[in-house]
């Protein structure tokens, strides 16, 4: 037998490497586009459907936009999106428990984005997996449902504390379901300091005025052809 | 269980780059996993095992280095203070702080392997 050598190979390369490459060229092709990328991020049930159904009914006319959605399975939310006009794509992970910049990329080439203000990336509901994966957003949202309980953001920090805005849905219900405000936003500032925070109830409207505005805000310059 | 994807990914680099070292068999890796990396090292270890069988790293050893979380606080912007928790409060104000500056990370750093 012919000896063998062990030896130690330096390495270091980021495991999340080949995602982030490919996560930077979604965000490049959004940027060009003038297109904003939304990353909207929750556990399931916290209303990221039902907000995404009343944001493209309000604003279709000046923000159009469209919906990447991801879950394990069935095509519902994206039969519930078309309602209101838009593209809705749906992307069926399979076991995945979250999109991947890979999924977002095969997904986009479906779109027109030069026809499009926002594009949002729904993704699978979850609080943890979705944490670790750029999408190539320039906006992550969290959202946290008053049913879900004030200590959420402690308990799925991951979420919260990347995101750039939370908001805070079902406000409508947080009278019924004896939501401590007050604990809620406390929890949410100690995770993510930075993030801003709006309440919202896209049942009510109360609070979505403010997103939109947000959503107006983050907006790319785009170059208008005269 | 994103772990999977994200251990599968890294056994994808380590093979990549036995091939090019001309390495007949990986006895271990060693990965650098930050506090607020959102990996959960059991279920690492447990995606490895599984994911291990049949490529060359079959039988290796998984090393994990824990690295713990920088950040600084605006009380004291010179300082850099490290923590376990993914509430990064600073120990001089109790305030928590946003300007982190590693935790997040997830690398592979080095592998064990034989060469003929």
């Amino acid at each position: 037998m012919s000896p063998v050598t062990v030896r130690t190979i330096s390495i270091e390369e980021a495991v999340h490497g080949k995602n982030l490459a490919v996560a930077q060229e979604n965000r490049a092709r959004f940027g060009n586009a003038g297109v904003l990328a939304a990353n909207l991020l929750s556990s399931p049930g916290a209303g990221k459907t039902a907000l995404l159904e009343a944001t493209l009914r309000d604003t279709h006319a000046d923000m159009p936009g469209a919906v990447i959605v991801g879950d394990l399975q069935t095509d519902n939310d994206a039969q519930r999106l078309g309602r209101w006009g838009a593209t809705a794509i749906q992307v069926t992970t399979g076991d995945i428990c979250h999109l991947d910049a890979g999924m977002v990329q095969r997904a986009m080439a479906e779109l027109d984005l030069a026809s499009l203000s926002v594009v949002y990336l729904e993704n699978v509901g979850n609080l943890v997996c979705p944490t670790s994966f750029d999408l190539g957003e320039s906006l992550r949202v969290a959202l946290m449902s008053v049913t879900e309980g004030e200590d959420k953001p402690l308990k799925y920090p991951g979420a919260f504390k990347w995101a750039d805005l939370i908001l805070v849905t079902k406000i409508d219900l947080a009278d019924a379901v004896g939501f401590d405000r007050d604990a809620a936003l406390s929890n949410l500032k100690r995770v993510s300091p930075a993030a801003r925070i709006l309440e919202v109830s896209s049942r009510s409207g109360a609070g979505m005025e403010q997103w939109y505005e947000t959503l107006r805000g983050r907006l790319p310059a785009r170059e208008r052809k005269p | 269980m994103h772990e999977l994807s994200l251990m599968e990914s890294a056994l994808r680099i380590a093979t990549e780059h036995a091939g090019s070292a001309g390495a007949t068999r990986i006895l271990s890796v060693t990965l650098r996993v930050g506090a607020l990396s959102g990996v959960v090292p059991e279920a690492l270890q447990f995606a490895f095992d599984v994911l291990r069988e049949g490529t060359a790293a079959a039988g290796a050893e998984l090393h994990i280095q824990h690295e713990p979380v920088r950040a600084r606080c605006g009380c004291s912007p010179g300082d850099v203070f490290e923590t376990a928790g993914s509430v990064c409060v600073c120990p001089r104000c109790s305030a928590p702080t946003a300007d982190i500056l590693s935790g997040r990370e997830m690398d592979l750093v080095s592998m064990e392997v034989e060469t003929p």
